[in-house]
């Protein structure tokens, strides 16, 4: 249906246009995930320094209670998701693969579960820095993916001017709805949450970019703008990777931000939209960031639904709540399928980013046989960021990584647009991946 | 009830995959080959046809025997061998002996594409290496032309010994650019058009090389750029000559309809291995060509240019990806000559 419209609506270039798949969840209301007796939380949530521990082995804590403090500026407060004893401090399995240090919480199958109402200090009161402070405290992060702490987009340089807050509802990949039920069901929460960061940033106007496959949502949303609000909802083109923060300001905004620029210097702050419902649950019911929303889908699951899991817990348990996995499934990702994790283990747990959990069958898992490179140049149109995938391809696998860096390498979002258009079946950005990963090993 | 783990496996995203393959790619070009290739067997006979299947062995044996053992045969598998083959034997003359197109084929593979480091690494298109080779070594074979007689036709010169080069049937014929070029004679639109005129097996039914060519735009096979950019330029430079001395020069709906320039704008030059990878170098590229080929046909010693002309542009190809490299997102557009100086 919005097929023909798609192309009267602005985007960004190049970018891909893979089968939505959202259709198996997009009316599928939220479900709370019922509470379970162990939760497993990993204390590396957000990029930069995971948070220290404040708790001990055998404590009792309350649902909502922080568990461990941030240990840099770059590293958000993390809290207990229900209320129980603490039973373990160690390492557990994680999407990523691999073990890391965790903690783990047994449920009081006794406990309520439910969160005391903690009245926050008036927000309207509050300077830009101390809405930095709160936001840490209550364990923000990036929810489109990124799991950058929400806090350090809001502590700005001397002298620079927010014009523009923009809320990512672009929610370009396939399969996931998560975002597209937050703004159909809790519109008035996020309307509250861009108020809050509008006015305490200053920005003068907010833009709530919206793909057109979500037709509900922008209805929703609009309905719920006061005609005073300087808040709009903008429908985009249905394009991946829209919901790149880049791209997004490009579609919205027509403008590029450069390289190694932050968009704030632009006068623009971009924000997703679970982050800022997540920034108006903390101010208005003193509620931290302890419940994930979860699209789970894909020809695997037996039942496909959008949940509302509490932090830690397993992919098991929540594939078990939704009917199990078919005999056939061969891979089960956490995130979308085109930049998720497919994960060793189901013992892994939903941490803040994990917004999908997706199951296929060998049908659909099955990576492409490699053929060689014809230089066909459509990972040269499908690149949002106008690099070069074929020849990153070749240098990475020539190990040639300075040569890497000078053709734009750090430009690189990992989107996988060159790869999912590859003829060839090269995986060019898993060789883009390696390559940043051995860079990185050799500094470090 | 407990989900017992399955098998999983972990492997890098993206999952989703379009549905294009290279081989797919290769496949294609070779069934929108089909109907033009019908049309050759039925106008030039079962001799056209020896010659084809001449091309098509060398082609495939070529890639057999000069690749690494170890993945012979999945080099195979990807179907270009055989189209190198196939639009090898397109371009040769119908009577030409059999054993010459298999050396052909031969060559195009093992010297245009092999020793480059196979598919993807040549930087001409093999296809017309071998073509080249054999003009240059075989040059009374390759331009002996025949008028179309009919399918049951086989060449007396078709069926000459290896390292022979065949007793020639006494009814030549010229080809419509040889008429022009020598002779100042033009060619009804419509013999053109259909293919009933001397010339190369693929190259004479102009209409069904241009609806194979529509096919692969529509599947996405191919880049439209460049068999556009090359019929408009070949157009554009041939109607000015054409506007400034109209009998002198041809006219522009006898170039576009002659000679190789359908099979070459649509099927070879189109190669993505041999053709630039941006848009921008794709347009540069096309208008190189077409310009070349009015060169040569016009200007030039033979009367047909579309091969060298490809083969040239070919030999730029890396200079103009190199200079129509796409400027990074957020950066200025830089300089066609300054890109890649730090």
């Amino acid at each position: 249906m919005h097929n023909l419209a798609n192309l009267f609506f602005e985007s960004f270039q190049h970018g891909v246009h893979p089968p939505e798949h959202k259709k198996h969840t997009d009316t599928l209301p939220t479900q709370r995930m019922p509470f379970l007796a162990r939760y497993i939380l990993p204390l590396n949530q957000n990029l930069g320094a995971p948070p220290n521990p404040i708790v001990k082995v055998g404590d009792r804590v309350l649902r909502g209670q922080p568990i461990a403090e941030p240990a840099a500026f770059f590293s958000t407060t993390l809290h207990s998701p229900v209320t129980g004893w603490i039973r373990a401090i160690g390492n557990r399995r994680v999407a990523e693969g691999g073990f890391q240090s965790a903690i783990e919480i047994e449920a009081d199958p006794y406990a309520t579960q439910r969160l005391d109402p903690q009245p926050r200090p008036d927000w309207r009161k509050m300077s830009r820095d101390e809405l930095a402070k709160e936001v840490q405290r209550a364990g923000i992060v990036g929810l489109g993916g990124a799991a950058l702490p929400a806090h350090v987009k809001y502590v700005l340089r001397e002298g620079v001017k927010i014009r523009t807050l923009i809320a990512n509802g672009a929610e370009c990949e396939p399969y996931l709805t998560n975002d597209h039920r937050l703004m159909v069901e809790r519109p008035q929460a996020l309307l509250q949450g861009i108020e809050i960061l509008q006015t305490l940033l200053g920005a003068e106007q907010s833009i709530i970019g919206v793909e057109l496959n979500k037709p509900d949502a922008i209805a929703e949303l609009r309905r719920h703008i006061l005609p005073d609000q300087p808040i709009r909802v903008e429908p985009l083109r249905v394009k991946y990777p829209q919901g790149d923060s880049k791209m997004l300001i490009k579609a919205l905004l027509g403008i590029e931000v450069p390289p190694g620029v932050r968009s704030a210097d632009l006068g623009i702050i971009m924000n997703n939209v679970g982050t800022i419902t997540a920034i108006a649950d903390w101010f208005e019911q003193g509620m931290p960031y302890i419940d994930r929303r979860v699209t789970v889908s894909g020809p695997g699951v037996k039942n496909s639904a959008n949940l509302l899991v509490p932090l830690g817990t397993p992919v098991r348990e929540v594939l078990r709540f939704c009917g199990g996995l078919r005999e056939d499934t061969k891979e089960v990702l956490v995130g979308g399928p085109m930049m998720g994790v497919s994960i060793a283990s189901l013992d892994a747990p939903i941490i803040k980013i994990s917004g999908g959990i997706l199951a296929f069958t060998a049908q659909e898992a099955d990576r492409p046989v490699e053929y060689p490179c014809i230089r066909c140049g459509r990972c040269v149109e499908a690149c949002p960021y106008f690099l070069n995938p074929s020849k990153l391809a070749r240098l990475a696998k020539a190990r040639l990584f300075e040569e890497m860096k000078n053709v734009g390498v750090g430009e690189c979002v990992e989107c996988g647009s060159c790869t999912y258009v590859c003829p060839s079946g090269i995986p060019i950005v898993q060789l883009i991946r390696s390559a940043r990963a051995d860079i990185r090993r050799r500094k470090g | 009830m407990t989900i017992k783990d399955p098998k999983l496996r972990v492997l890098p995203s993206p999952i989703l995959k379009q549905q294009q393959t290279s081989p797919k790619v290769m496949r294609d070009v070779i069934y929108a080959l089909i109907p033009a290739t019908i049309a050759g067997i039925w106008l030039f006979g079962i001799g056209a046809f020896l010659v084809l299947a001449g091309a098509i062995a060398g082609a495939i044996l070529g890639e057999y025997w000069f690749s690494d053992p170890n993945v012979r045969i999945y080099r195979l598998k990807d179907a270009s061998a055989v189209l190198t083959g196939l639009l090898l034997g397109l371009t040769l003359p119908p009577a030409l002996p059999v054993w010459m197109a298999f050396l052909g084929g031969l060559f195009a593979i093992g010297i245009g594409k092999i020793i480059w480091g196979g598919l993807g690494q040549n930087n001409f298109n093999p296809a017309l290496v071998g073509r080249a080779f054999l003009l240059a070594t075989f040059p009374t074979a390759m331009t002996t032309w025949h008028a179309p007689t009919g399918l049951a036709t086989v060449y007396k010169s078709n069926l000459a010994l290896p390292f022979l080069s065949g007793k020639y049937d006494a009814i030549t014929a010229a080809t419509p650019l040889n008429l022009m070029k020598f002779q100042h004679q033009g060619t009804g639109f419509w013999d053109l058009f259909l293919g009933s005129t001397a010339g190369s097996i693929g190259e004479t039914s102009m209409v069904l090389l241009l609806l194979g060519g529509i096919y692969l735009v529509l599947q996405r096979a191919l880049d439209w750029r460049i068999p556009v950019g090359i019929l408009a330029s070949v157009a554009v430079f041939t109607g000015i000559l054409w506007l400034y001395d109209t009998a002198m020069y041809p006219d522009p709906i006898f170039a576009l309809n002659s000679g190789g320039l359908m099979l070459g704008a649509w099927y070879m030059a189109t190669d993505p291995v041999t053709s630039p990878m941006s848009p921008r170098g794709a347009w540069i590229f096309a208008v190189g060509v077409g310009l070349l080929i009015v060169l040569i046909r016009i200007f030039g010693g033979f009367p047909e240019g579309v091969m060298y002309a490809i083969l040239l542009m070919n030999a730029v190809t890396p200079l103009v990806d190199r200079v129509t490299q796409p400027r990074l997102f957020g950066t200025p557009k830089t300089s066609m000559f300054t890109w890649g100086k730090k």
